[in-house]
C-alpha cells in the first residue's frame, strides 16, 4: 500500500473510532438535556421539603421518596459493604482455594442476573414470610444486589497491593490477620472506597427489587417495617399516571435521581485520584 | 543485576578483597579473628522446597554474633530462599515447606519453644526493593513493629526514643528529623530502603537479615548502606545475601558460596576469595561463571 493509502487509511479508521467514542456518551447528554428541559423548571425548594399532592393536583414535593431513597441505600451499604469487603479480602488472601474460586464465580453470576429476579426473590423469602411489603426488606434485596460488586472490586483493589508489603509486615512479625487488616487493607483503602461509592450509584436507582419489597408509600414513613417511598418508585407511579402535573414531578424526580448518582460518581473519581501510590512496585 | 557492578569492571579479585570499606577500618580477617566468634544462629541440615522442588539441599551454616556473613551465588542458586527460611518466611509461600533445623541463640525456630511471630521479631529481615508501609508516615513506619505487641508494646513515651535511636543506627535521622510526620513514599530509595533497616532495628533483633539490600538502588545510595551494615556488626549478627561479588568482599566477615542449592564452601571472606579450596568457588569468583 502506499504512503498516501495508509495515511488516508489512518484517519479513516481514527475518524471511525472518534465517532463510536462520541456516540457511546451520547446517551448520557441526551438524557441529560431533556431532562434539564422538562424537569428543572419543576425544581424548587418546595420539592425537597414538601410531601405529594393528591394525584392530579399541581405542585408539592417528593421530601418521603427522597428521604426513603436515603434510608434505602443506608439500609443497602449497612450490609452489603461489610459483607462485600469482607468477601473480597477472603478471595483475594485465598486466591486459588477451591472454596474461593468457587465464591467468585457465583459472585460474577450473582452481578449478571436481573434486578427484577432479585424482588422476586426478595418477595418470596422477606415479604411474603413476614406478612407484608417494608423497608428493610427493600433495603436488604438492594444489599444482596451490592454484595457481589463490592466483593469482586475490592478483590482487585487488594490484589493491586504488592506482594512484597505483605512480605515486609510478615517479617516484622505482624499476624496474618494484622497485616491484612493494618497494611493490606489500609493501603487499598481509597480503592476499595472507589468501588464502594459506584454500587451505591449503582443500586440508588434500582426500581425492580423495590417494587416487590419496598413498594413505595404516598405517606411520610421513616419506619423500616413499613413501606417506604424511594425516588425510583415515585417516578415510576407518577410517569405512568395520566396527568401532565404528575408527569413533570416524574421529569424532576429524573434529574434528582440523575444528580444524586452524578454526585456519587464525582466523589468517587475525586477518592481514586487521592489514592496515593502504592509504593515499592 | 545490581546496578553498582559496572562500576568496578573486571578489578582482580586480591585488589577488590584489600580495599577496605570507605567509612571503616581494614576489613575481615584481623577483625573477625580479634573477636570471639559466639554463634548466634545456625542451621542444621537445611533443606527447603517449592510444591515439590527442592531449592536448598542439605545446608549447615553457623553465623557467628557480630559478625557480617555473606552468601554469595548465581542467580537461582537458593541464597534466597536459604535467608527466607532462617526467619520462617519460606513457609509464608503456599505448598512451600522446610526440613533440617535453625536454631537461635541454641534454641530451634523451628520446634515447639518458638512461634513463626516471636521468630520474625527477633530476626529482622530487609528486602531487595524497599518496602515502606504506604499509607503511614515515616514515624510510623519506624515504630509499626512496637505497635503490635499488645500489652508488650513499649509505653508511648518510650516510642520516640526508640524511633529516634533506630532512625540513628540506620543512618537516616539527620535527614527526615524534620518531616517525621510525612508519608514514607516522599523519600527517596536508598533513604526508603534505610528506613526498611530502621524498621526492622526498631525491635532489637538478634540477627538481621538482609536479601540483596541494594539491588534496586544508585552507586552512593549503595555505598550508604554498605557503610551501615559494616557499623551493625558491631551490635548484632548480619546475614547478606547478594550476587555482587565485590559487596560481599567490602563488608562481610565471612562469606559462603552456594550453587544450585548446595553450600559448597564457607570462609573468612579473605580467604574464599583469594584461596578458595573448591574449585567451583575459584570458577565463581573469577567470573568464569555465574
Amino acid at each position: 500500500m502506499s504512503r498516501r493509502g495508509r495515511q488516508t487509511q489512518n484517519t479513516v479508521m481514527l475518524g471511525l473510532t472518534y465517532i463510536a467514542a462520541t456516540i457511546a456518551t451520547l446517551p448520557l447528554l441526551l438524557i441529560l438535556i431533556h431532562l434539564l428541559r422538562e424537569g428543572a423548571a419543576f425544581i424548587r425548594p418546595s420539592f425537597f421539603t414538601e410531601m405529594p399532592q393528591p394525584i392530579g393536583e399541581a405542585g408539592g414535593g417528593m421530601a418521603n421518596a427522597i428521604v426513603g431513597t436515603l434510608i434505602l441505600v443506608s439500609a443497602a451499604s449497612a450490609i452489603g459493604l461489610p459483607i462485600g469487603i469482607g468477601a473480597g479480602l477472603y478471595l483475594a488472601e485465598r486466591r486459588n482455594a477451591p472454596f474461593a474460586t468457587a465464591v467468585r464465580f457465583l459472585s460474577d453470576v450473582l452481578n449478571g442476573l436481573p434486578s427484577i429476579v432479585m424482588g422476586i426473590f426478595a418477595w418470596e423469602f422477606l415479604v411474603r414470610p413476614f406478612g407484608g411489603f417494608s423497608a428493610i426488606a427493600g433495603g436488604l434485596a438492594l444489599g444482596a444486589m451490592m454484595i457481589p460488586l463490592v466483593t469482586r472490586t475490592t478483590e482487585e483493589m487488594i490484589r493491586l497491593v504488592p506482594v512484597s508489603l505483605r512480605e515486609a509486615a510478615l517479617a516484622l512479625g505482624f499476624t496474618r490477620w494484622r497485616t491484612s487488616i493494618t497494611v493490606i487493607l489500609r493501603t487499598a483503602l481509597p480503592g476499595i472506597v472507589t468501588g464502594a461509592l459506584v454500587a451505591i450509584a449503582r443500586i440508588a436507582g434500582e426500581t425492580a427489587p423495590l417494587l416487590f419489597t419496598a413498594l413505595g408509600n404516598q405517606f411520610w414513613s421513616t419506619s423500616l417495617r413499613e413501606p417506604i417511598a424511594a425516588l425510583p418508585l415515585s417516578i415510576f407511579s407518577y410517569a405512568i399516571s395520566p396527568y401532565d402535573t404528575a408527569h413533570a414531578q416524574a421529569w424532576a424526580g429524573a434529574l434528582v435521581l440523575i444528580a444524586l448518582v452524578l454526585v456519587i460518581s464525582l466523589i468517587a473519581r475525586y477518592a481514586t485520584r487521592a489514592r496515593f501510590g502504592l509504593g515499592g512496585d | 543485576m545490581a546496578p553498582d557492578a559496572g562500576r568496578e569492571p573486571a578489578l582482580p579479585v586480591a585488589a577488590v578483597t584489600s580495599r577496605p570499606p570507605a567509612s571503616a577500618p581494614a576489613a575481615a580477617d584481623g577483625a573477625a579473628a580479634a573477636r570471639p566468634a559466639a554463634i548466634r544462629l545456625s542451621a542444621k541440615n537445611l533443606s527447603a522446597y517449592f510444591s515439590g522442588t527442592q531449592a536448598v539441599r542439605d545446608v549447615t551454616l553457623e553465623f557467628p554474633d557480630r559478625q557480617v556473613t555473606a552468601v554469595i551465588g548465581p542467580s537461582g542458586c537458593g541464597k534466597s530462599t536459604m535467608l527466607r527460611c532462617l526467619n520462617r518466611m519460606h513457609e509464608t509461600i503456599p505448598m512451600a515447606t522446610v526440613e533440617g533445623e535453625v536454631t537461635l541463640d541454641g534454641t530451634s525456630i523451628y520446634g515447639g519453644g518458638l512461634n513463626a511471630i516471636s521468630v520474625r521479631r527477633q530476626i529482622g529481615m530487609v528486602f531487595q526493593r524497599p518496602t515502606p508501609f504506604p499509607t503511614m508516615s515515616i514515624h510510623d513506619n519506624v515504630a509499626a513493629g512496637l505497635r503490635i505487641l499488645g500489652k508488650a508494646n513499649p509505653p508511648r513515651s518510650e516510642i520516640d526514643g526508640i524511633v529516634e535511636d533506630s532512625l540513628q543506627r540506620a543512618g537516616l535521622w539527620g535527614e527526615v528529623k524534620d518531616r517525621m510526620r510525612q508519608s514514607a513514599i516522599a523519600l527517596s530509595g536508598g533513604q526508603q530502603q534505610r528506613l526498611c533497616i530502621a524498621r526492622a532495628l526498631a525491635t532489637r533483633p538478634r540477627v538481621l537479615l538482609l536479601d540483596e539490600p541494594t539491588a534496586s538502588l544508585d552507586p552512593l545510595s549503595t555505598q550508604t548502606i554498605e557503610e551501615l551494615v559494616y557499623e551493625l556488626r558491631q551490635a548484632i549478627a548480619v546475614v547478606i545475601v547478594t550476587h555482587n561479588m565485590q559487596q560481599a568482599a567490602r563488608v562481610s566477615d565471612r562469606t559462603a558460596f552456594m550453587l544450585a542449592g548446595e553450600l559448597i564452601e564457607v570462609a573468612a571472606t579473605n580467604t574464599l576469595f583469594t584461596t578458595p579450596r573448591d574449585s567451583r568457588t575459584e570458577a565463581y569468583v573469577t567470573g568464569r561463571f555465574g
